[in-house]
């Protein structure tokens, strides 16, 4: 084997004062997966678009190092080269895939357009050439019906057929180096499968390199030959992903794999009650497609569809499924923040549905949700002590002398200092914010707490701690939950029972155990193949052929 | 597409109805044409014959009734004055005024958008802060007082250019910039606000990372998407400068143009010609709201795509 296809050395980036990547080097061969893995503010976004020099617009500077790129037998240095010779080198020699797909495309441009650019820009091809050249990548990057998508914009197609078509512009002009960038953090199991999958083989008949950036250790174990660990813009350790996995050496490399929650570990919870806190029956939700100027209105898509579920005192409940199986639309349907079509929902005895709006009210203080983005669902305008007792005031729980008693006693059960209440919600991390959230839930004392995709933003080891919290007031406190989220290896560790959620139906409920151990469901059986093992690919037989999205489950198992 | 159209057509038709009936009631808020037109000098009989002849004395239901008739029938009366259907009197206005707005129009996008770009992209250097400063002052000064300037600078002193009336392009040069003097930094600012939003779009990234250069990342990605909020903006601008903004500057500068017929035919409550070119300046308003409504949702496909 020749040199490496990208080598990069003592890489030095700042902003402003503030050095994000401190003397970074490694190197990269061709056909070779290299993993970047580190949390969030470790330096590992800002490496990558430092070889792609964008970090320049991000307001970042390259203070020192070289970033070679391999060119015949001789090596270009990326921070000598002018523009011109840059935007020659992007997306041809270099292409990047970008962790959000909802945003990185045009929205106002055609896929077959946008697509096609790189074609007419790199290749030199006319339009209509370069037209059918894009039909021909989204064939090779497995779309479906690649003709028709063509003159489709982005917001009519899926996050996981969004991120093929950012993968077939990268992958355009059959580059020697692919940066993904968490490219399947925004999408669900099965489609990040299906996407992993995809750039694995796409790298075999290609053969570039991937520098494949991370936080996820079982995406890691899926992708990697060789793994670098990055904290605080350093490198902690550099590995073969076996003998990571098997003897991590560092000890933040050891907490990292630690705070992976991995299927099959089992539940940590305690045994629950038996009285019912929550019983769902016969829930159904419909969104009424919007009326046309000279038509009745329709009859709409059923987001859920007959649910049936219960949570006892004491117990969590796991709901998982992809996104748009209707999970959020059934939370918000419980507690009335949207209308159920039919169906009756009990909270502790008392009916929620049916009742009037002032009734409502008062019964919402025993449930209380939390929200996935900590960062847009607490005011930046309030004092912490104003704002997780908000909830307690409405319902008139605390006087306003008692309220910073009161969220001193909050801040202490969630876990932070009493000093916390004087500040505002900016000048906390995500996973303090996270637990302010659940502060503000508890100062009504509910019976049950909501948790929509609560963690999903967070760190793996931040999510490890809020989930503990959660577990903890459980049982302390006999804390009824729903849990939902689309990783079910967190579910696992979280949940008594777990309810599977396909196109708007439980498919199968049952105890944690038994469900992850005996799916009978297919669909189930499929959401648990797609979830990465955490085993490395390479120490392993045989990657599990995974198939394109869009081929439905039936639902009579 | 074609419900989205037929919606805002529908939108307009009602917007229309409403509008007629407005200038109907508005335009009598302000007293007896006769006493006007006719003055101290008349018999009561005669007063009470020509208030007959015009259809004063029947109830206000039935004057508007009337009135309603003939707006669909497309007859809008005589002029109280010249006797001449109002009609035809508003149309011969109505070229200049429009020929006055398309050239500043014209002139604000010219300059304006290319401004707001360059603000935008240069927004930390002396570029930007420049390019801000001026639209700035242009938001501060008043069209009348570009206008008496230019006209004391280039008519009176220098005597380069006619000052009065709309006889050659030369004529157009003074009015298009004292009218354009606000849009334009209206504009600047909004086309620099638009892109500045976009410019940190993650599909930006993506476009430079394809390795587009500069400035198509900016003209074919960049300013596609800006464009969507601009389009509203201009529109809403435009539509004021055909409301009102014309008025003045027409003024100044003697254009035989609709601003200075609304005026004067409001001093002689000249009704019948008044409620025309209230109606005309509302319609041309109205269409102007009814276009921005359909680019809009050709600009943007999300828009275009969930209505119809």
């Amino acid at each position: 084997m020749s040199g490496p296809v990208l080598a990069v050395e003592d890489l030095r980036i700042s902003f402003g004062t503030h050095e994000a990547v401190k003397g970074l080097s490694f190197e990269i061969h061709a056909r070779e997966t290299l993993a970047l893995v580190g949390e969030s503010g470790s330096g590992k976004s800002a490496t990558a678009l430092a070889i792609l020099r964008l970090i320049e617009r991000e307001g970042g500077t390259i203070r020192s190092g070289r970033i070679l790129l391999a060119d015949g037998d001789a090596n270009q240095d990326l921070r000598q080269l002018d523009d011109a010779q840059l935007t020659r080198l992007r997306g041809n020699a270099i292409s990047m895939v970008f962790q959000e797909p909802m945003t990185s495309l045009n929205p106002v441009l055609k896929i077959g357009d946008q697509v096609a650019e790189v074609f007419i820009r790199h290749r030199g091809l006319s339009r209509r050439d370069a037209l059918k050249a894009a039909q021909e990548t989204l064939d090779q990057v497995r779309i479906p019906e690649p003709a028709r998508r063509l003159d489709q914009y982005p917001h009519e197609l899926s996050g996981g057929l969004r991120q093929r078509v950012m993968i077939a512009m990268a992958l355009a002009c059959r580059p020697r180096l692919l940066i993904c960038d968490e490219p399947t953090t925004a999408l669900d199991v099965t489609t990040q499968a299906e996407i992993l999958s995809l750039i694995r083989s796409l790298q075999a008949e290609i053969g570039m390199g991937v520098l494949f950036i991370t936080h996820d250790m079982g995406v890691v174990a899926e992708m990697a030959d060789r793994v670098v660990v990055l904290r605080h813009g350093e490198k902690i350790e550099e590995a073969a992903v076996e003998d990571l996995f098997a003897r991590p050496q560092a000890a933040y490399s050891k907490k990292l794999m630690a705070a992976t929650p991995k299927l099959g570990t089992g539940s940590s919870t305690r045994a629950a009650g038996t009285n019912m806190v929550l019983e769902v029956d016969g829930l159904s939700t419909r969104f009424a497609s919007k009326a046309g100027l000279f038509s009745k209105t329709s009859q709409g898509v059923l987001a859920v569809n007959g649910v049936s579920i219960k949570v006892a005192r004491g117990e969590t409940l796991g709901l998982v499924g992809e996104s748009g199986c209707g999970k959020s639309t059934l939370a918000r349907s419980i507690l009335r923040l949207i209308e159920p079509e039919s169906g009756t929902v009990l909270l502790d005895g008392k009916h929620l549905t049916g009742s009037s709006k002032a009734e409502l009210r008062q019964s919402r203080k025993e449930a209380q949700m939390i929200f996935q983005d900590p960062y847009a669902s607490l005011n930046p305008r309030l004092p912490v002590h104003e704002l997780i007792t908000e909830p307690a005031r409405i319902h008139g729980l605390v006087s306003r002398k008692d309220q910073k008693e009161l969220a001193a006693q909050l801040v202490a059960r969630v876990g932070l200092e009493t000093d916390a209440i004087h500040r505002f919600a900016h000048q906390f991390s995500g996973g303090q914010r996270q637990r302010l959230c659940i502060a503000r839930a508890l100062s009504v004392e509910p019976k049950l707490i909501v948790a929509d995709e609560a963690v999903s933003a967070l760190d793996v080891s931040i999510a490890r701690q809020i989930t503990d919290l959660m577990l903890e007031l459980q049982a302390r406190d006999g804390l009824a939950f729903l849990f939902i989220s689309h990783d079910i290896a967190v579910v696992e560790r979280v949940s008594h029972r777990i309810a599977v959620m396909y196109r708007g139906e439980i498919v199968e409920t049952g105890p944690a155990g038994q469900l992850l151990a005996a799916p009978r469901h297919a669909y189930t059986r499929r959401l648990l193949s797609a979830v990465p093992s955490g085993i490395p690919v390479r120490s392993r037989k045989q990657a599990p052929r995974v198939f394109a999205e869009d081929a439905p489950v039936s639902l009579s198992a | 597409m074609l419900i989205y159209v037929l919606r805002a057509l529908v939108k307009m038709a009602v917007t229309l109805l409403v509008i007629v009936t407005l200038v109907f009631f508005a335009t009598r808020l302000s007293g007896n044409p006769v006493d006007f037109v006719l003055g101290d000098g008349i018999s009561r009989e005669d007063r009470e014959l020509l208030i007959a002849y015009y259809g004063l004395d029947a109830t206000i239901g039935s004057q508007y009734w009337r009135y309603l008739v003939s707006v669909f029938s497309g007859e809008f009366g005589l002029s109280f004055l010249e006797r001449r259907p109002v009609s035809q009197i508003v149309f011969e206005r109505a070229w200049p005024s429009l020929k006055l707005l398309l050239s500043a129009i014209s002139f604000t996008l010219i300059v304006s958008v290319p401004l707001g770009i360059l603000a935008a992209i240069y927004r930390t250097s002396i570029i930007g802060s420049v390019v801000m400063v001026i639209a700035f002052l242009g938001y501060a000064v008043p069209a009348f007082i570009i206008g008496i300037l230019l006209v004391l600078i280039f008519g009176y002193t220098l005597n380069w250019l006619p000052v009065i009336g709309d006889g050659s392009a030369l004529h157009f040069i003074m009015p298009t910039l004292a009218i354009s003097g606000m849009l334009v930094a209206a504009i600047t600012r909004f086309t620099r606000n638009a892109m500045l939003d976009v410019l940190s779009q993650d599909y930006m990234r993506t476009a430079r990372a394809k390795g587009l250069p500069e400035w198509v990342v900016i003209l074919k990605h960049g300013l596609r998407n800006a464009s969507i909020t601009l389009l509203s903006v201009i529109g809403l601008q435009i539509a004021g400068l055909a409301a009102s903004g014309s008025v003045v500057v027409e003024a100044i500068f003697a254009w035989p143009g609709i601003g200075d017929l609304l005026v004067r035919s409001a001093i002689l409550r000249d009704y019948p010609v008044l409620q025309f070119a209230v109606l005309s300046v509302a319609i041309v308003v109205i269409v102007i709201n009814a276009a921005v409504d359909i680019a809009y949702a050709y600009a943007d496909p999300r828009i275009r795509l969930a209505k119809g």
